[in-house]
């Protein structure tokens, strides 16, 4: 927190550590796709640095919002959200495999970014409302399956992996902090370890092959294994500090596919190097904490609840993709927030920070005014 | 409110906070492990992906190096490169083969023929293996192909060299010809890239593929910087070329060249050597294929034309034929017996015919009572048999062997074909029966299992006037074997040679005198029956059959009493060893004194017989076509 005779006091009370932070991580995010063009700030880092800037000012508006406003706004989301996926369905045409976006004109949205806050919002609600003794009762929990499980299996069909298992991981975090009983998550992990050759057998040819390919990148060199080797290959060959800035060859010769996506932390690794990346992760790592913190500091339950789950949807947003981008896990589409070109996950993270710093101005306030 | 209710939200409290540091302890977890397995990745493993990672970015376009030249001993290109402009098709970016062949010929103006080797090459090609439309082209064809190529997806126009071979036809035996690599000559070389570039062309037989190492060189590398997609981003430091090494030969182009044009329409080879040093200074097969043609790739027509040409012009007649030695054997035989002792003063009545047992061997005319020299000058038949009865086999084969008859000798061919000189044992060897005296007989003059070829010929020629082993040497770069000194006397050494002279100066090849003052030849005249001779074909040696003629052989060195070259021809049916034969050798050794008189006695010959080569080819190759029901050539446009 800055204070200043200077700086207005409304400016001054914003988490500004936090906006630095996620600044310096957009920021590096466009130096890594200016360089992923080729030396050149179009058609990516332009039009990136003008949707930070968009949701950061969203960001930034919502951390006015009051805890009630957020509170009474959790199910309308969740519900409103619902609706939209099924309006993929529904309404949506199935002109290509894939069906994610609803076209409304001009806007193109993709329901199943909103669905990672909502979830969260809605179980932290829930919880809330459900007393203290009753958590561990079975009334407390089937709920929460069916807000969880129905959006799930919605956007599993679409098909969208990545998504799904975020939305997944999101609930269940909520969930696991509310108190449910243990049981429930480790009987559930034991089932899937047990059904996953089954779920397998259920996949599409493109997922499942994905999974094929994870399993032995080697299998396939030039096709679905291609992704993995030549993230892998961008990865180590820049070393401990990196080929330098518009120096990646995997990157510049298009070795390395999807650069200014969904692998490009590949991308920044072979130019930065390992230090480029700890410093990503690093920063990564105190976003999270500050939102943990949020949470830890809460003093009501949905405010507990909605921080951490928050916290967790950023957590998971990037484990995953580095996980991915490594080869520690299969590519099911996880884009690295702030950094990958892309609207939608910007939006999303930003609506995620934007509730954590609202949660955060009324922890201070509540703070000051209880002093 | 009331106790219970205030605990479990302390204890919902507790919980949370407990459930918050596994959380973020399991968040700590996973961030460590993403850093540790990028420090795997970027540190333990750098170095493999650092590799990968250049060997994605960097290729290498081999540049193909300049063939080496084959020169002659003074320097003269016998093989070289010829800048030119070439059309291929790459059958693996072809889309429409047949339209993009029709439009290709169409402004190539190609012949039928050609169209027809560019099918059947596309039909039979590997993919990756480009074939050739056409070589040499003239720049306006280039340019014309050049300006089409979007709409000729799979065809390639580029700039190359051509082998060139300037003597044409007279080399094709001995520097074989080039040609683009075969599937299975790809697969020999571990898949090699550079014989997938268009325009390389590798030995394919002769000196051309035995010196292939010598004459190839190292390709070099044009080291791109490509995308994932082939294309071009910048080209770094090319790895520079070396031109393959220059194959310098033994041979006297121009001796060789007159030599091969000297031999005319006759089927035959001709070998002159510097017996001082075993140079081989020619050795033309006549007649041959054009090298050049071959290097282009030659149509189905024009290789039917070749293979079926009864004059054999695929087969390098001085090292791979055989021939039977007929009389060219008697100077060597009369060594032999020198050796063993036979008086070269006694005579032996020649009566035109000799009974052995119940088979009767006839000499070609009654010669009277002849002495060894006689017997050798007038190559009388029966002095032989008798004289070589007398001392038997045993004792014959050996002087013959070291003359060189039989010998293997390390040349740049991998097909040549050594013949036979039989002896008793070899005999049981090869045909589980003992010898008789009709072997000795036969061996005698040179027929029955004797089998020579026209190199070693002229090897005997060179030893005989020398005394010494003389090892025939090809390539200028090889040391010279030392001579060793054959096992004869001196004198009788003397006396054969004085034979020989007799042989030129008043003897069977009385013709074939050289024009010269001061230099005379000795030789030895041969005529080889090639089948069992009817008592009315003997003494004819212009049977209408030109298959059932006899061939005819001359051997010769110069100057009779200081040798500096020996000379040997052997012409397939040519007839009567002196008619044919000896003027052959006449003509190519003056050339080697006075190539003046040699060009005019040349000019006065290609008159006699219809022009030059050139000339003759043109009315050969218009004839076959028409007798083949093909129509004829198109004239070529420069």
């Amino acid at each position: 927190m800055i204070t200043s005779a200077i700086i207005p006091k409304p400016l001054a009370r914003l988490p500004w550590r936090l906006i630095f932070l996620v600044s310096g991580i957009a920021m590096f995010g466009l130096i890594v796709l200016y360089s992923a063009a080729g030396g050149s700030a179009q058609p990516w880092a332009v039009k990136q640095a003008v949707v930070f800037l968009f949701f950061l000012g969203i960001a930034v508006a919502m951390s006015w919002l009051r805890e009630a406003t957020i509170k009474s706004l959790a199910f309308p989301l969740y519900g409103l959200t619902m609706m939209m996926l099924i309006g993929v369905e529904a309404l949506g045409f199935v002109s290509k495999g894939a069906q994610r976006w609803l076209d409304l004109g001009p806007i193109r949205l993709q329901p199943s970014e909103f669905m990672k806050p909502a979830i969260v919002l809605t179980l932290a609600r829930f919880y809330e409302l459900v007393p203290a003794g009753e958590t561990r009762k079975w009334r407390a929990i089937w709920p929460a399956f069916v807000l969880l499980g129905v959006p799930a299996f919605l956007i599993l069909v679409q098909p969208d992996l990545g998504t799904c298992i975020m939305v997944v991981l999101c609930g269940i975090t909520v969930m696991f902090l509310a108190g449910l009983p243990l049981w429930i998550f480790i009987v559930p992990a034991g089932a899937i370890a047990v059904a996953a050759p089954i779920a397998y057998g259920m996949l599409h040819g493109y997922q499942r092959k994905r999974i094929d390919v994870f399993l032995d990148p080697e299998s396939d060199p030039l096709g679905a294994g291609y992704h993995i080797a030549q993230s892998k290959i961008a990865i180590g060959s820049g070393g401990i500090w990196g080929k330098g800035f518009l120096h990646g060859s995997q990157s510049h010769l298009d070795y390395l596919p999807e650069g200014h996506t969904d692998f490009v932390f590949a991308t920044m690794a072979e130019e930065w190097g390992l230090a480029g990346g700890i410093l990503l992760i690093l920063a990564f790592g105190a976003v999270i904490r500050w939102g943990m913190r949020v949470s830890a500091g809460a003093r009501t339950r949905f405010a507990q609840l909605t921080a951490a789950g928050l916290s967790a949807t950023i957590f998971f947003y990037v484990a995953i993709n580095l996980m991915m981008v490594m080869g520690l896990a299969p590519v099911v589409g996880v884009p690295l927030p702030l950094v990958s070109f892309g609207g939608s996950a910007v939006m999303t993270v930003m609506l995620c920070l934007g509730l954590l710093m609202a949660l955060e101005r009324q922890q201070r306030t509540a703070s000051r005014g209880s002093s | 409110m009331s106790g219970p209710i205030r605990l479990t939200t302390a204890h919902q409290s507790i919980t949370f906070s407990r459930r918050m540091l596994v959380l973020g302890g399991a968040q700590a977890a996973i961030g460590t492990m993403l850093i540790g397995r990028m420090g795997w990745l970027s540190v333990a493993q750098n170095q493999k992906y650092q590799l990968l990672s250049e060997s994605n970015r960097v290729q290498l376009i081999p540049v193909p190096p300049r063939r080496g030249w084959i020169i002659d001993r003074k320097g003269k290109p016998i093989a070289i490169n010829r800048s030119s402009f070439r059309v291929d098709i790459i059958p693996q970016q072809l889309v429409d083969g047949p339209k993009v062949v029709a439009e290709v010929t169409k402004l190539l103006k190609l012949p039928s023929d050609e169209v027809d080797r560019i099918n059947r090459e596309l039909a039979v090609s590997r993919g990756f293996q480009p074939v050739s439309v056409a070589d040499n082209i003239p720049y306006d064809q280039y340019a014309a192909i050049t300006v089409r190529l979007p709409e000729l997806p799979g065809i390639s126009a580029s700039r190359g060299f051509t082998r060139f071979y300037p003597a044409g036809p007279a080399v094709g035996q001995l520097v074989g010809y080039v040609g683009a690599a075969s599937a299975a000559e790809y697969e020999r070389e571990n898949k090699n890239p550079l014989l997938l570039i268009p325009g390389v062309k590798i030995g394919k037989e002769g000196i051309e593929q035995t010196m292939e190492s010598t004459l190839r060189g190292m390709p070099g590398g044009q080291r791109v910087e490509v995308t994932a997609r082939g294309k071009l981003v910048k080209e770094l430091d090319p790895k520079p070329d070396r031109s393959g090494g220059t194959v310098q030969l033994t041979i006297d182009a121009d001796l060789h060249e007159y030599a091969a044009r000297r031999i005319g329409d006759q089927s035959s080879s001709v070998v002159v050597l510097d017996v001082t040093n075993g140079d081989i200074l020619a050795m033309p097969s006549m007649p041959s294929f054009d090298p050049n043609a071959f290097s282009d790739g030659i149509s189905k027509n024009e290789w039917k034309m070749l293979s079926d040409d009864d004059h054999l012009p695929l087969v390098d007649k001085a090292l791979e034929s055989l021939y039977p030695s007929g009389s060219t054997i008697k100077p060597s035989m009369a060594m032999a017996l020198l050796n063993a002792g036979i008086d070269r003063k006694q005579r032996v009545n020649c009566t035109g015919a000799f009974q052995l047992g119940n088979h009767t061997f006839h000499c070609d005319k009654r010669h009277g009572p002849v002495d060894m020299d006689s017997a050798v000058v007038h190559s009388c038949d029966v002095y032989f048999y008798t004289m070589c009865l007398r001392v038997g086999a045993e004792k014959l084969s050996p002087m013959i062997r070291s003359m060189g008859f039989g010998e293997k000798f390390d040349l740049p061919f991998d097909n040549q074909r050594y013949g036979t000189i039989p002896d008793p044992d070899w005999m049981m060897r090869k045909y589980h029966r003992k010898w008789q005296g009709y072997d000795t007989v036969n061996m005698s003059i040179g027929q029955g299992m004797v089998l020579i070829n026209p190199l070693q010929l002229a090897v005997m020629a060179s030893r005989l006037a020398t005394g010494k082993r003389v090892i025939p040497r090809l390539l200028k770069n090889k040391p010279i074997t030392p001579q060793a000194q054959l096992a004869v006397d001196e004198d009788h050494l003397n006396f054969i040679h004085k034979a020989m002279w007799g042989v030129v100066d008043h003897g069977t090849a009385a013709a074939a005198k050289l024009p010269l003052d001061g230099i005379q030849m000795a030789g030895k005249t041969g005529t080889a029956q090639t089948h069992n001779l009817s008592a009315g074909e003997r003494g004819n040696y212009t049977a209408s059959q030109w298959k059932l003629r006899d061939h005819s052989l001359f051997m010769a060195f110069v100057p009779f009493d200081n040798p500096r070259y020996a000379a040997a021809t052997i012409v397939e049916h040519g007839g009567f060893g002196a008619a044919v034969a000896a003027p052959l050798i006449r003509d190519t050794i003056t050339f080697l004194y006075d190539k003046q008189k040699a060009l005019e006695a040349l000019n006065v010959f290609e008159q006699s017989i219809g022009g030059n080569p050139e000339e003759r080819l043109a009315r050969k190759t218009a004839a076959w076509r028409s007798a083949n029901g093909l129509p004829p050539l198109p004239t070529k446009q420069a």
